[in-house]
């Protein structure tokens, strides 16, 4: 049992699975993940958009949108994914560019950003995602750009109405080049402007699907300047000025703190944190470089101490129980139960990504409580013995106690709770 | 620290009452406070219909009037305002006077999306926030004693937004799961004693378990079918407990009745009764210190859907009850169900703003200071605290 295979699956994929022969070369297996992720089925921009607008007017139509089966669908691949890295690092960029099931519309969406906008592009350049992601219903309906409308343009009814600058406030804060990049009021007012009029619809002659579209009648007319720079009025304005937060340097360090706090440690070295950076400035945003990078840092490869979400134990849990299908609806549940719903942050800044979000008392009671229920269950069913499960979810990285404890356990489901519970289990 | 502790001595020099400095001083004060949060939004219009308000038939139809007196009529409060059917027990508290009902109530927002109306009805901010009203409120006590449970309680699977935040609160679900054997926690207990990221919240954890499991162990009323009732009574037991905790929060889902909402209705709204007197009946002597407000997101159209249902409203009804208030009364500004009189010419028109009460029930029963108030519902001093709704302790 290899210790550095089983710090991949648990470290930068999903943990592993008993089914899942662990990868004999674990660098060349995460390199062998970081590729264009083949496109993923759903319901198209047409059917979203119908759903959505039926929904507006009629909230008892579908009233969770097309949440639950999309939802279903990812979780899946969460579950059963031999591609652990990838799947992990998906996640990362759908909650750095988050969207919330807690604002309207949503709902029918959300599904389509996360395949359509996030994934495509999570190993190409930031940038793309960016675009995608800002250009996509869910997004502008999340943060209040279709409500916005430049005071000086033909639908501002001189000054009546004004633009929204949720959007511009939290892209220059979180998605970009955070409080750091050094702009002021000014700027977040300016970027609102530059992105009047991007909105949903469905094209001039209404026979397109639904999707972006930009609604000049909206957009507030003449060149805007952002953080020294300046942009032309209408789209492609916009464009432009995302272009140029997505290559901005402090974007660049923003996005590999991101990474590294996700996957190195809260508090991530200096090193680690400025060989990340340097090859997103190198390579114009690739994330697929900043991905072959990080493997290859020493630091990722320090003995696990990132606190799992409840999402990741869950994950953790259910993969290392080797759950299959019907192990989808019970994890979409748990995420629930877990107070981690499914794609349903609480705030724009998205779930957290260090300790203290994931180590409150009732978070680790229900963590307990749903381990001490499962462990009935295996306690009748599962095929293998608790020690059998420790080794194969930890291994070497189990701590000597642990396993004697398990081995020495009262009784099988005592011996599981061991297993799933011990602090060993909650780090990745 | 020292500003808080000026603060309060600053008021107990004003003499403004014992029980006042007792809870501000620490968890040793004895008024209760439970919010039950009904999600999906309550038609007020349905619980608590204004038969004396002939609009109500010309919107809903004759058989939307709850007549009092006929098969399925209103229990009558005042004349111009009754109670669903369902709602015995909350027309017998009335009767007792310990309730107090209100109408055409709703928060600041005019938002008609459950999610973000929930959260800002939790929230108690303008804008979305991360932390609840409730537990911001608390944040201005002092820390409990060691060994002593936390002030606030959440009851249930999920932590609601209203109880999250800076300040530590409790949190109980029934145990109905088979829980870990005794040996088993211990050997985690001792684990988890030297990680350093897990080590508090899992200690801190094993203790809540223990002092709900003390208060409540081997109730007959934790087997309970009924997940509200049961949840409810827990909710009473653990507040009647000294020490304990004093301020709890609860919620009861499904009041999205877009479809059929009569029959549907007809059971939540029995439910939320039972659960009521369950509450009422596991506090025991301490209801007489208690204070539940029951509130819900928004009200529901004032017209029926083509689906016998009603759809997303502003102006609702909300409650007051337990032995702390001074009930027995209807509390609404009505204005009225002519069609030129609803809101956008479909909600009931709100002329009670929610967080007059919220902040009563802060400041007055739980007699916590203004700095409360402040970090509860920040910028809005002008909605001041509704007078009189609180029994002199």
């Amino acid at each position: 049992m290899s210790a550095r295979a089983l710090h991949a699956v648990t470290r930068f994929g999903l943990g592993p699975r008993p089914d899942q022969p662990l990868p004999a070369d674990p660098e060349r297996w995460l390199r062998a993940q970081i590729r264009t992720p083949a496109p993923l089925p759903g319901p198209d921009a047409a059917d979203c958009g119908r759903v959505s607008r039926l929904r507006r007017d009629d909230p008892g139509f579908m009233p969770s949108g097309y949440f639950p089966q999309e939802a279903r669908a990812w979780l899946g691949r969460l579950l059963l994914s031999p591609d652990g890295f990838l799947e992990r690092w998906t996640d990362l960029w759908c909650n750095h560019l988050c969207v919330s099931r807690r604002a309207a519309g949503v709902s029918s969406w959300g599904g389509h950003y996360h395949r359509t906008a996030i994934r495509p592009h999570v190993f190409g350049r930031f940038e793309d995602m960016f675009l995608a992601a800002m250009r996509h219903p869910a997004m502008l309906n999340y943060l209040d750009n279709v409500a916005s409308y430049g005071p000086g343009s033909r639908a501002g009814q001189n000054g009546r109405l004004t633009a929204n600058e949720n959007l511009a406030r939290e892209t220059l804060e979180l998605h970009s080049v955070t409080l750091e990049g050094g702009y002021a009021q000014e700027d977040v007012a300016s970027l609102a402007l530059i992105l009047t009029g991007w909105n949903i619809g469905r094209g001039p002659d209404y026979r397109e699907p639904e999707g972006f579209l930009f609604r000049g009648i909206r957009h507030e007319p003449g060149p805007k300047r952002l953080m020294g720079e300046t942009f032309p009025e209408g789209e492609e304005g916009g464009v432009a000025a995302l272009r140029f937060l997505a290559r901005h340097p402090c974007t660049y360090r923003n996005l590999a703190r991101r990474i590294a706090t996700h996957f190195i440690a809260d508090d991530p070295p200096a090193a680690a944190l400025a060989r990340l950076e340097a090859s997103l400035s190198a390579s114009g945003g690739d994330l697929g470089e900043a991905a072959r990078t990080l493997v290859a840092l020493p630091e990722a490869w320090q003995p696990l101490r990132k606190l799992a979400s409840q999402q990741d134990y869950a994950v953790a849990v259910l993969r290392g129980i080797g759950a299959g299908e019907e192990g989808v609806e019970p994890l979409l549940n748990r995420l629930g139960a877990f107070d981690q719903p499914l794609w349903m942050p609480p705030a724009p800044i998205g779930w957290p990504d260090k300790a203290p979000g994931w180590n409150a008392p009732e978070q680790l009671m229900r963590r307990l409580d749903w381990v001490s229920a499962l462990s009935s269950g295996l306690a009748a069913n599962f095929p293998l013995d608790p020690p059998e499960l420790v080794e194969r979810l930890r291994g070497p990285l189990a701590p000597e106690e642990v396993r004697l404890a398990v081995a020495r356990a009262p009784s099988r489901r005592e011996g599981f709770i061991l297993a799933l519970a011990h602090p060993g289990m909650h780090r990745r | 620290m020292m500003q808080r502790r000026l603060f309060l001595s600053g008021i107990s020099a004003l003499g403004l009452g014992a029980s006042r400095l007792a809870l501000a001083a620490g968890p040793a004060g004895d008024a209760r406070l439970v919010v039950v949060n009904l999600r999906g939004a309550l038609d007020g219009l349905a619980a608590v219909p204004p038969i004396g308000d002939s609009g109500l038939a010309a919107l809903r139809g004759e058989a939307w009037a709850f007549e009092p007196g006929t098969e399925g009529g209103a229990l009558d409060l005042d004349g111009r305002f009754g109670l669903h059917p369902s709602l015995e027990g909350m027309h017998a508290l009335f009767t007792a006077r310990e309730a107090l009902v209100f109408h055409a109530v709703a928060g600041p927002w005019r938002s008609r999306s459950h999610f973000e109306a929930q959260d800002l009805l939790e929230g108690g901010t303008e804008r979305r926030t991360e932390s609840g009203w409730l537990n911001r409120a608390l944040s201005v006590l002092p820390a409990e004693p060691r060994g002593e449970p936390r002030i606030g309680l959440s009851l249930g699977s999920a932590m609601p937004l209203l109880m999250r935040g800076n300040r530590p609160v409790g949190s109980f679900t029934v145990p109905d799961l088979p829980r870990a054997a005794p040996e088993t926690l211990e050997v985690l207990a001792r684990w988890h004693a030297t990680d350093p990221l897990l080590a508090s919240g899992f200690s801190d954890g094993l203790r809540g378990r223990r002092f709900g499991n003390a208060a409540v162990g081997g109730d007959p009323a934790l087997r309970d079918r009924d997940g509200f009732r049961r949840l409810s009574h827990v909710a009473g037991r653990m507040l009647a407990q000294r020490p304990g905790p004093r301020v709890a929060a609860l919620d009861l889902g499904g009041w999205d009745t877009h479809v059929g909402q009569a029959a549907r209705l007809r059971g939540l709204l029995a439910q939320l009764d039972a659960g009521l007197l369950a509450l009422r009946d596991g506090l025991g002597d301490a209801w007489g210190r208690t204070a539940v407000l029951v509130m819900t997101e928004f009200g529901r159209t004032a017209r029926v859907n083509g689906s016998a249902g009603t759809d997303h409203g502003t102006g609702g009804a909300a409650f007051l009850l337990g032995g702390a208030v001074a009930g027995g009364r209807v509390i609404a500004d009505w204005p009225g169900l002519l069609p030129s009189r609803l809101l956008e010419g479909r909600d009931l028109l709100p002329t009670l703003d929610l967080r007059r009460l919220a902040k009563a029930l802060l400041r007055d029963h739980l007699a916590l200071p203004e700095e409360a108030l402040e970090r509860a519902f920040p910028g809005s001093i002008a909605v001041t605290p509704l007078p009189g709704l609180f029994r002199p302790a």
